[in-house]
C-alpha cells in the first residue's frame, strides 16, 4: 500500500508524567520520537492531588530521568503526613509517619500544570534531538490499523501517522486503551473520583500555620463521617503558596448514593478541623476534578496490543495505597519501562515483540505486585463481598466494637502505618467510615475554632475556569437520555447539581401522549472532563479536540 | 522561497489603548502604535510558506523611524526573518499611490526578487485597501485578493488559493497563479499544518523568531549601540538608496485630497433586551402576552 503518512519510530500519546518518562527515556536512546498532547499546554487538562512518591524500590524514578526536577517543578519536599480520624467536632489523628516513609525516597507536593510544561519543554528538547518532537493542541481519536493490525494513529488536528510503536499514555479514560479493547468504562467500582480545589495562601501562612521551614510541607488525610457515608477521604496538601484540598471517592458510592461531589468537598473546606489553616479569607483559585483508577482492580495485566503499549492511568496503573494515592510515580515506571522494551526489542531487530517485554518488565520489577496485590486479589475482595462488609461494618459500630476500638487505642495508629494490612484492606465503609468515626469517638477529642470558609457558588466555580469552546461539537453525546439510563449524572458530575441549571446535566419532565416522561439534558459548555458520565451515564464520550475545552491554571 | 510582507503602523484602536480627545478627534499621541492587524494574517501565510517549502520572509515597511517597533512586533507574534524600514522626511504624509510607489521600489531593490509578496486586508486607520493592490500593479504581478487559504508549487512554479468572493464563508473560489504572485489575505485566512513535521517546524520557527525580536529590542533600546553598529536582520533606506524623485513620493507624489473628515456613526443597536424577574408573577404574564403572537406563529 502507498500512502503519504508520516512515519515516526515511536509516538507517545500524553505528556502527563507517563508520557514523559516514556518520550524522555525514548530519546535517550535516539529512538526517534514524537509526543502529542491534546491540551493547549502540557498540564493544561491535567489533575493530582498531588504527592509525587520516589519509591525506594522502583527501577525508575522522575528525577532519575530528569535530574532538575525537584528543583525546577515541584512545590515543597513533604515530610510529615498525618490521617484525621473525624466524628463531628471530634478529631483522632495518627502520624502517618511510617507508611509515608516506607519504600520513599522523598515525595513533593506538585501542581500539574507548572510539572506537566515543565517537563514537557525537556521533553521536546530531547525529543527534538531525535528528529520529533513535542506538539500541544493535538488529540489523537484513534488507531490506524492495517489489515486489522495497529500501525499508528489517527488525530483530529493531522493527517494519521505511523509508529513502530505507539504508547498511550493518555491517562483516565484513554480512548486508545479503549479503541484497543484493552479498558472499557463500564463499572462504576472500578474507578474513583477526585475532585479538588486550590486555595490561595498569603506568603509566609504556610510555614506559620503548619509548622513547617521553607520548602518543606505536610500533608493531611481525613476520614470519618465528614462525607455523608461516602466511601473515601479527603486530603490537604501544601505547595509553595497554596493548598491543594480535596477528596477521592469511590465512584460507585458516588453514584449509587446521589452524592453531590462539590458538596462532599465542601463539608471538609468547611470542617473547624482546617478553620486555622485556611484562614479568614477563603479565595479558591482553581475548582477541578478526573476519575481515577483503582489499580486493584483495573490493572491490565498484559496492557499492550500489537504495537500500542499502554501506561499509566491508561492501563489502569494508580495505587490506592490504604489512604495514600500513587498513580504519578508508577506512570513515570510504567513510561520508562515500556520505552526501555522497545530499545530492547528494536536492538534485537523485532520492535513487534515490544510489548511481551514491557509486560515482563512491569511483573519482574514488582510493579504489577504493587498494583494488584496478591493479599488484597485474596482477602480484600472477600471483605467486599455485602454479607462479610455489613456484618464487619455491624460489629465495629456495636458496643463491643466500640470497647475494642477503645482498647485498641493508639496501636490502631500501627494498622494504619502497615502498607502490608492497608493494601488487603477491602474496600468498605468500615476503613472508610465506621472505623474513623469509631475511632474518632472514642479517642479522640473535640476541635476548638469556628470556620469561617465560605465556598463559592458551582456556578461561580465554573465561572472562574478557563474553556475554549468547541462551539457546535459537543464532545461527548447521550446516548440514552432517560433519568434510568442517565440521571446518575446530574449529581455526579462535579459540575452539575440537582436544581441547578447552569451545569452540564439536567433532569427535566417532559410530557409525551399524555405521560410524563423524566429525562435528562446535556450542555458540555462547563464540562472539565472529569470522565464521570463515561462510566455512570449512557453516553457517545470522547476528549474534545486538541487545545479546546477546559483550561486548568493550576492543575 | 522568498516572501516579502508588507506592513504598517496603526493608532491601537482597542479598549483602553486608544485615545480620542473631546471632539472625538484621535489623539496621536496618546495612542501606542501598532502593526496593523490584518497585516499579521498576511505574515502568517508567509510563515506557512517558510514551514512548508522553505526559504526566507522579510517584513517590509515605509513610515517614521518609530515603525521599527511595528516591524518587532510582527517579528515577535509570527515571524521573520529580516525586516526593512523605507524611512525618511521625503516620504513623509504619503497617500496609498505614493506608498505604492515607494514600496514596490523597495522591494525591487531587494538582492533577490520574491516569489512572493504579502499584504493584509486594509489598514486600521486609512480603510481604503489600495496600496496592495496599487503595489502589484507597479511589481507586475498576478494579483490575489481575499486570500483564506494557500498552496505553494514551488516546482510547477505556482500558487493556488481559496478566496472569499463575497465576504461569506460559502462562497469560495479557488484560483491558481504562476510565481511570483502578489497575495492579499483576507482576516479570514488561517494557516494549516496537517503534518506533524510542518508544526514542529514552525514550533522552532516560532521559538528562533521569539529570540530574534528579543535581541531586535536590545538593540533598539541601546541608543549608543545604534549609532556605532547595526544590526544584521535590520535594513533601514533612505529615497536616496531607493533612487527615488522627492516630488514622486510622500506629500508631494500624492494625489489624494482630503476634502473633510466626519466622524463613522455607531451603528445603531439591533436589539433591546428587558430584564423579566421569573419570580414577578406579573412581569411574567406580561411576556407570556407579548410572546403569544409569535408562539401562534403570527
Ligand atoms: C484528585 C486527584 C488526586 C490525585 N492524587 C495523587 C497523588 O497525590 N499522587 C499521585 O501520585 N497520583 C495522584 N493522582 C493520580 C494521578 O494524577 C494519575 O495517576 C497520574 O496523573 C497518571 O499519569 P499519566 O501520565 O498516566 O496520565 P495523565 O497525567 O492523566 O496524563 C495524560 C495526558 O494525556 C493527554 N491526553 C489524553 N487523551 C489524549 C488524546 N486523545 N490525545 C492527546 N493527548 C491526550 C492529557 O491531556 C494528559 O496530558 C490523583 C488524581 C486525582 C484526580
Ligand atoms: S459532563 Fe461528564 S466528563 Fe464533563 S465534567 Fe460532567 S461528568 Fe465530567
Amino acid at each position: 500500500m502507498t500512502d503519504d503518512y508520516e512515519h515516526y519510530e515511536a509516538v507517545v500519546v500524553g505528556a502527563g508524567p507517563g508520557g514523559a518518562a516514556a518520550a524522555a527515556t525514548l530519546a535517550r536512546n535516539d529512538v526517534e520520537t514524537l509526543v502529542l498532547e491534546r491540551g493547549t499546554d502540557a498540564g493544561a487538562k491535567n489533575v493530582s492531588g498531588g504527592l509525587i512518591y520516589a519509591e525506594e524500590s522502583a527501577p525508575y524514578t522522575i528525577d532519575d530521568l530528569f535530574p532538575d526536577f525537584r528543583e525546577a517543578a515541584t512545590d515543597r519536599a513533604v515530610t510529615e503526613h498525618y490521617i484525621h480520624n473525624v466524628s463531628g467536632r471530634n478529631v483522632k489523628t495518627f502520624d502517618l509517619h511510617d507508611l509515608h516513609h516506607h519504600d520513599t525516597e522523598w515525595a513533593d507536593s506538585v501542581l500539574r500544570r507548572k510539572m506537566d510544561s515543565w517537563l514537557a519543554d525537556r521533553v521536546h528538547e530531547m525529543t527534538r534531538e531525535t528528529g520529533g518532537g513535542l506538539l500541544t493542541d493535538v488529540r489523537v481519536s484513534g488507531l490506524l490499523r492495517e489489515g486489522g493490525r495497529i500501525v499508528g494513529v489517527t488525530c483530529d488536528e493531522l493527517d494519521a501517522i505511523r509508529a513502530d510503536v505507539v504508547v498511550a499514555a493518555d491517562g483516565v479514560n484513554s480512548e486508545l486503551a479503549r479503541d484497543a479493547g484493552l479498558m472499557d468504562w463500564e463499572e462504576p467500582e472500578e474507578w474513583f473520583q477526585g475532585v479538588k480545589a486550590v486555595v490561595d495562601m498569603p506568603e509566609g501562612a504556610i510555614e506559620k500555620r503548619f509548622n513547617v521551614d521553607e520548602g518543606e510541607g505536610v500533608a493531611h488525610l481525613f476520614s470519618g463521617d465528614l462525607f455523608e457515608g461516602a466511601r473515601g477521604g479527603g486530603f490537604l496538601y501544601t505547595n509553595d503558596d497554596s493548598l491543594s484540598i480535596g477528596t477521592v471517592f469511590h465512584l460507585d458510592s458516588i453514584a449509587e448514593e446521589r452524592h453531590e461531589p462539590q458538596e462532599l468537598l465542601d463539608n471538609l473546606l468547611t470542617h473547624p478541623l482546617l478553620a486555622d489553616w485556611i484562614g479568614d479569607d477563603y479565595e479558591e483559585l482553581e475548582y477541578s476534578a478526573k476519575l481515577v483508577p483503582d489499580s486493584k482492580k483495573v490493572a491490565h495485566p498484559s496492557p499492550h496490543r500489537d504495537r500500542l503499549l499502554l501506561v499509566g492511568d491508561a492501563a489502569g496503573q494508580m495505587q490506592a495505597q490504604g489512604p495514600i494515592i500513587k498513580g504519578m510515580n508508577h506512570a513515570v515506571t510504567a513510561g520508562a519501562l515500556a520505552a526501555e522494551a522497545f530499545v530492547d526489542a528494536r536492538s534485537r531487530g523485532d520492535t513487534a515483540e515490544a510489548g511481551e517485554r514491557y509486560e515482563a518488565k512491569l511483573e519482574n520489577e514488582g510493579v504489577m505486585d504493587k498494583l494488584r496485590p496478591t493479599r488484597y486479589r485474596t482477602l480484600g475482595r472477600l471483605g467486599e463481598a455485602e454479607p462479610i462488609a455489613s456484618v464487619t461494618d455491624a460489629v465495629v459500630d456495636s458496643p463491643v466494637g466500640r470497647a475494642a476500638v477503645g482498647l485498641l487505642g493508639d496501636s490502631l495508629e500501627r494498622l494504619y502505618n502497615s502498607p502490608f494490612l492497608v493494601g488487603m484492606l477491602p474496600d468498605t465503609k468500615l476503613g472508610y467510615v465506621t472505623l474513623p468515626t469509631a475511632i474518632a469517638e472514642e479517642l479522640g477529642a473535640p476541635v476548638a475554632g469556628e470556620s469561617t470558609v465560605e465556598t463559592p457558588e458551582l456556578d461561580d466555580r465554573i465561572g472562574d475556569l478557563t474553556y475554549d469552546i468547541d462551539e457546535g461539537n459537543p464532545h461527548i453525546e447521550l446516548r440514552d437520555n432517560s433519568f434510568a439510563a442517565s440521571g446518575t449524572a446530574v449529581t455526579a458530575c462535579p459540575v452539575s447539581a440537582k436544581d441547578f441549571g447552569g451545569g452540564c446535566y439536567r433532569d427535566e419532565y417532559v410530557a409525551t401522549n399524555g405521560t410524563e416522561k423524566r429525562v435528562v439534558s446535556l450542555d458540555t459548555q462547563p464540562c472539565v472532563e472529569c470522565g464521570t458520565c463515561a462510566v455512570v451515564a449512557d453516553t457517545d464520550w470522547t476528549h474534545p479536540r486538541g487545545g479546546k475545552g477546559v483550561e486548568y491554571k493550576q492543575g | 522561497m522568498r516572501s516579502v510582507v508588507l506592513t504598517k503602523g496603526v493608532p491601537d484602536f482597542r479598549e483602553g489603548q486608544v485615545s480620542f480627545d473631546e471632539d472625538g478627534h484621535l489623539e496621536r499621541g496618546k495612542t501606542p502604535t501598532v502593526m496593523n492587524p490584518n497585516d499579521k494574517y498576511a505574515l502568517r501565510a508567509a510563515l506557512q510558506t517558510k514551514v512548508r517549502q522553505g526559504g526566507t520572509v522579510s517584513l517590509m515597511s515605509m513610515g517614521p523611524p518609530g515603525y521599527m517597533e511595528v516591524l518587532q512586533e510582527g517579528m515577535r507574534d509570527v515571524y521573520a526573518d529580516d525586516l526593512y524600514l523605507l524611512s525618511d522626511r521625503e516620504m513623509g504624509a504619503a497617500d496609498t499611490w505614493a506608498t505604492a510607489m515607494t514600496a514596490a521600489t523597495g522591494i525591487d531593490k531587494l538582492d533577490e526578487r520574491p516569489d512572493l509578496v504579502f499584504a493584509g486586508f486594509k489598514t486600521a486607520d486609512g480603510e481604503t485597501g489600495h496600496t496592495g493592490p496599487q503595489t502589484e500593479w507597479c511589481l507586475d504581478m498576478p494579483l490575489i485578493t481575499h486570500v483564506i487559504s494557500l498552496e505553494v508549487d514551488p516546482d510547477e512554479e505556482h500558487v493556488r488559493a481559496k478566496r472569499l468572493v463575497e465576504a461569506e464563508a460559502d462562497e469560495i473560489e479557488t484560483v491558481k497563479a504562476p510565481l511570483p504572485a502578489f497575495i492579499v489575505t483576507d482576516p479570514e485566512f488561517e494557516a494549516s499544518y496537517h503534518r506533524a513535521e510542518h508544526r514542529l517546524e514552525h514550533k522552532d520557527l516560532r521559538e528562533t523568531t521569539r529570540k530574534r525580536a528579543d535581541e531586535f529590542g536590545e538593540y533598539l533600546a541601546d541608543d549608543s549601540e545604534k549609532e556605532a553598529t547595526e544590526w544584521d536582520r535590520f535594513t533601514m533606506w533612505n529615497h536616496a538608496d531607493l533612487n527615488l524623485d522627492p516630488d514622486f513620493i510622500g506629500l508631494d507624489g500624492s494625489p489624494t485630497i482630503v476634502a473633510g473628515v466626519d466622524p463613522i456613526p455607531k451603528a445603531p443597536s439591533e436589539r433591546e433586551a428587558t430584564p423579566v424577574d421569573p419570580e414577578d408573577e406579573a412581569d411574567m404574564e406580561g411576556l407570556i402576552d407579548e410572546l403569544a403572537p409569535y408562539a401562534a406563529g403570527d
